[in-house]
């Protein structure tokens, strides 16, 4: 077929959000307290990036999708144990640092010469996902940079959406001001996509995806890459967590027009 | 979409050489001596799969939460077996790890005069009083019983040990592990356990079918091993279906309640002091304080069944423990980082289910491997894990079925070690706890200086039979009439009563301070918040409402760790799974039946606590 994709998604490894995160001043520039102590996730940016990948792998016949990750392999290693179950991929891992004030550019590198790197990628089929913000290297630079050093010219932020069209060219919904979608046609691949969150909601674990997912995904992470990256000639200005700040409570039953009054009053504060 | 509506989906199924149900300590230990042996240096396989030929063992591990670090233990562990596998280990690689440094163990006095003293508490109370200055209204013994002693072990996080432990096993790669899938039951045919059937996804709270129903995969082995805690939904099926030994059951239990605390920078308590605690909040309450390396330190209690409160709540309980003076010196200030329960199953040997039957074979707390003398379980269910793995691996090189009869290795292994000569020692030694406090220690002291020769006290009763009303319980703190008006308040508002019973018969109410101190509801999202995904059925079911409707104690509303099961004007209390933190107390504190059973059942459910630091 002609308009066969091969999706590479690349995704960090954040600190689950769910538990109590501190930022504090370490040895080498800002860091979040026993970061590595926390139980990590995908980052759901980019795992909205991965879900479309593979919901779009499945509707294209012949498509083929990996996640390139670069995270501590350990770190690596415990996220796998949960993304292994949601759809089926292939796994580029990359040892490296996954904290959110590493170097983009650097780290940008190191995943483009992965997916680079990557064994039968069709580059022509191209089709670069990803986060286009991130929970912790902010707002989509390393993703874009990466195409960029994979000479990826056509690229899209905030998308919503990707319609193939039957002539192998594809609709992306862009997110732009307004609450409102800019949509464009691209006439085919390479191209880089930044998610938004898209549509679709997180698959079930799936027992079956996730021992065909080992085969390949144990084997990559025993040779994972190392993709060090060095913090020197690295400066931070000014590191500071928003000024709006809001205790997480749990309240039943709120009437919804009651809960967008406090939202309201909460984002105008400052 | 209604039922009819549905298209038939099939249930899936897989083979595989070894099915594993739950990831702790005694699962850890299984697989590192498994997967150890399973290649060959040259990477062949040293042990051929059945069901892939020319592969190593297949062997897959579901565990029911969200990550294998989600555990909940206050560790202080003499780390015999976790030693004896890892031979070079170097703690300082498990994060919150440390060498035991100093070990006390403090009577705790009553420096509020709200705890329920006998007179024999009371007079012991005031002798020490008379004769030593307590400014901080406790003693410390002189002496800590040998028994007790884990002066040559580590101080550990069980959460980050656990996932220290996946760490190793996934690098390996010669196991599998999978969090976020729980086992549903255990495929059971005439008395022969051939594998699991992890649990229906894409349901409504029911369980009915909605969109995107996949039914639970069959996952058919050889073998399947059980190490799924004190109330794993797989041991109670086993044990419901092929029954317990003759004269054994599990009568005596535990909630386990503990605090992660961040301490206040000016404190500066060595990393490995250990304080075993007891006489406060109650004199039935067991307590700890273990100190990590950076300023950390787990904080808890233990409320046993044996105690006959009928509101017996371990939250309001530990908010009384930590601001004990002895305790509060060092923990005022302080954040909490973390918060949890469990359940513990302290029956030991007389709670011991059949360890090995036809493909199957238990280990850890599910198989009574708990020490309820040393107050350890760790090391030992870590032990039972490796005994099975040397058993399995002996049983697969020389070609042998899992048979009952050829997994008796594994039986023999354990009874011929330690785990099985110090169970013995403490099979009887809490009994005397049903008779008191002072039996209780008395019988404590007996059967550990006797080697599990003497004891004193009967066979323990069950929770339900230790139990009290409120009335009886309450009558020298309450009059009747008082109380009569609190029950019929909570029955009218839907209410719990513990709060309200400890308010009025003389504890203090907790001043929330927001960072150490906090509310019920607010614990629930300190430091790894509880998480209910969704297309998961309700794990918590009242199977005859009406029963309900006539139960007068409402246990499993007053005891609930996170508040997770609240009164209902209608007859049946409501559960809220987004609260859940599966600590399984209401399993055993149910105290009607209906057809012979628990009114309530726990099954094996989704979600839980989020947090890798308790």
């Amino acid at each position: 077929m002609s308009n066969q994709f091969h999706v590479v998604v690349c995704a960090s490894v954040v600190p689950d959000p769910l538990q109590t995160l501190e930022p504090i001043t370490g040895s080498t520039g800002p860091a979040l307290k026993n970061e590595l102590m926390l139980p990590a996730i995908l980052d759901p940016w980019a795992s909205h990036a991965l879900f479309e990948g593979a919901n779009l792998v499945k509707k294209v016949p012949g498509s083929k999708l990996w996640l390139v990750s670069m995270a501590p392999k350990a770190k690596l290693q415990q996220v796998m144990m949960t993304v292994a179950q949601k759809v089926p991929l292939q796994l580029v891992a990359l040892d490296g640092p996954s904290g959110g004030f590493v170097d983009s550019h650097q780290t940008a590198a190191a995943l483009a010469k992965a997916v680079a790197g990557i064994p039968d990628l069709d580059r022509s089929r191209l089709l670069l996902f990803g986060g286009w913000e991130s929970a912790s290297r902010s707002a989509g630079v390393t993703l874009q940079l990466v195409g960029e050093q994979l000479g990826i010219a056509d690229q899209f932020q905030g998308v919503d959406s990707i319609k193939v069209n039957d002539d192998g060219s594809f609709e992306v919904l862009e997110r732009v001001e307004g609450a409102r979608h800019q949509v464009s046609v691209c006439i085919a691949p390479p191209a880089v996509l930044g998610w938004a969150t898209g549509s679709l909601g997180e698959p079930r674990n799936d027992p079956q995806v996730g021992m065909q997912n080992m085969r390949t995904i144990m084997p990559s992470l025993q040779k994972a890459i190392a993709a060090p990256i060095s913090p020197d000639g690295l400066q931070y200005s000014n590191v500071a967590t928003p000024k709006q700040q809001r205790e997480t409570v749990i309240v039943k039953d709120k009437p919804t027009d009651e809960i967008a009054r406090e939202i309201v009053q909460w984002i105008t504060q400052e | 979409m209604s039922t009819a509506e549905q298209p038939v989906v099939e249930r899936a199924s897989i083979e595989v050489d070894v099915a594993c149900v739950g990831f702790g300590p005694a699962m850890g230990g299984f697989l590192t001596t498994l997967s150890r042996r399973l290649m060959n240096e040259d990477g062949t396989p040293t042990i051929e799969s059945k069901v892939l030929p020319g592969m190593p063992l297949q062997v897959i591990c579901y565990e029911r939460a969200d990550d294998i670090s989600f555990g909940v233990s206050g560790v202080v562990t003499r780390a015999r077996g976790i030693r004896a596998s890892f031979k070079d280990l170097d703690i300082s690689e498990i994060p919150m790890a440390a060498p035991v440094t100093s070990e006390k163990l403090v009577y705790l006095l009553d420096p509020i005069g709200a705890s329920r003293r006998s007179f024999a508490i009371r007079t012991v109370d005031r002798l020490l009083r008379s004769v030593a200055k307590l400014p901080h209204h406790a003693y410390e013994l002189p002496y800590v019983p040998p028994f007790l002693h884990k002066d040559d072990g580590f101080v550990l996080s069980i959460g980050q040990f656990n996932q220290w432990v996946g760490s190793q096993l996934m690098s390996g790669g010669n196991v599998q592990i999978w969090p976020g899938m729980p086992v549903s039951e255990a495929l059971i045919e005439d008395r022969k356990v051939s594998g699991i059937r992890l649990v229906d996804q894409g349901v409504d709270r029911e369980g009915n079918p909605e969109a995107g129903f996949t039914p639970g995969m069959d996952i058919h082995a050889a073998l399947t091993v059980i190490g799924d805690g004190p109330v794993g939904a797989i041991s109670r099926d086993i044990d419901s279906k092929l029954g317990m030994p003759p004269d054994h059951n599990v009568s005596d239990w535990a909630v386990g309640m503990k605090f992660v605390i961040e301490l206040r920078p000016d404190v500066d308590l060595p990393a490995g002091k250990v304080l075993h605690t007891f006489g406060f909040p109650e004199p039935e309450i067991f307590g700890f304080m273990y100190i990590h390396p950076g300023g950390v330190a787990s904080v808890g209690i233990f409320v046993p069944s044996w105690f006959n409160c009928p509101t017996r709540t371990a939250y309001r309980y530990l908010q009384h423990f930590i601001q004990h003076p002895y305790l509060w010196r060092y923990l005022e200030g302080g954040k909490l980082r973390s918060w949890g329960a469990k359940s513990l199953q302290e029956s030991g040997k007389h709670g011991e289910p059949y360890l090995v039957g036809e493909g199957y074979a238990r280990i850890g707390e599910c198989s009574g491997s708990t020490n309820v003398l040393t107050g350890s379980g760790v090391d030992e269910a870590w032990t039972t894990g490796v005994q099975l793995a040397e058993a399995v691996i002996d049983l697969s090189k020389s070609n042998q079925r899992f048979t009952k009869e050829n997994l008796a290795a594994y039986e023999q292994r354990r009874r011929s070690s330690w785990v099985e000569s110090e169970a013995r020692v403490a099979e009887k030694a809490r009994d005397g706890f049903h008779g008191g406090i002072v039996s209780g220690f008395a019988g404590m002291m007996l059967a550990a200086f006797t080697k599990g020769k003497f004891s004193l006290g009967k066979p323990p009763k069950t929770p339900n039979e230790n139990l009290q009303s409120a009335t009886e319980f309450y009558r020298s703190k309450l009059n009747p009439q008082e109380l009569a008006a609190i029950l019929q308040e909570a029955e009218t508002k839907g209410t719990s009563l513990h709060d309200t019973l400890m308010d009025r018969s003389g504890w203090p109410q907790i001043l929330h301070d927001g960072s150490l101190l906090v509310s019920h509801q607010d614990v629930l999202l300190m430091g790894g918040k509880v998480q209910a995904p969704p297309g998961f059925a309700d794990h918590v079911i009242f199977r005859d409402t009406g029963v309900c409707g006539q139960c007068g104690t409402k246990l499993c509303v007053e005891m609930c760790s996170a508040q997770a099961i609240t009164r209902s004007l209608e007859s049946a209390p409501n559960f809220d799974r987004e609260k859940c933190v599966f600590c399984g107390a209401c399993a055993w504190n149910c105290p009607e039946t209906s057809n012979g059973k628990p009114n309530l059942q726990f099954v094996a459910g989704a979600g839980g606590l989020h947090s890798a630091e308790n």
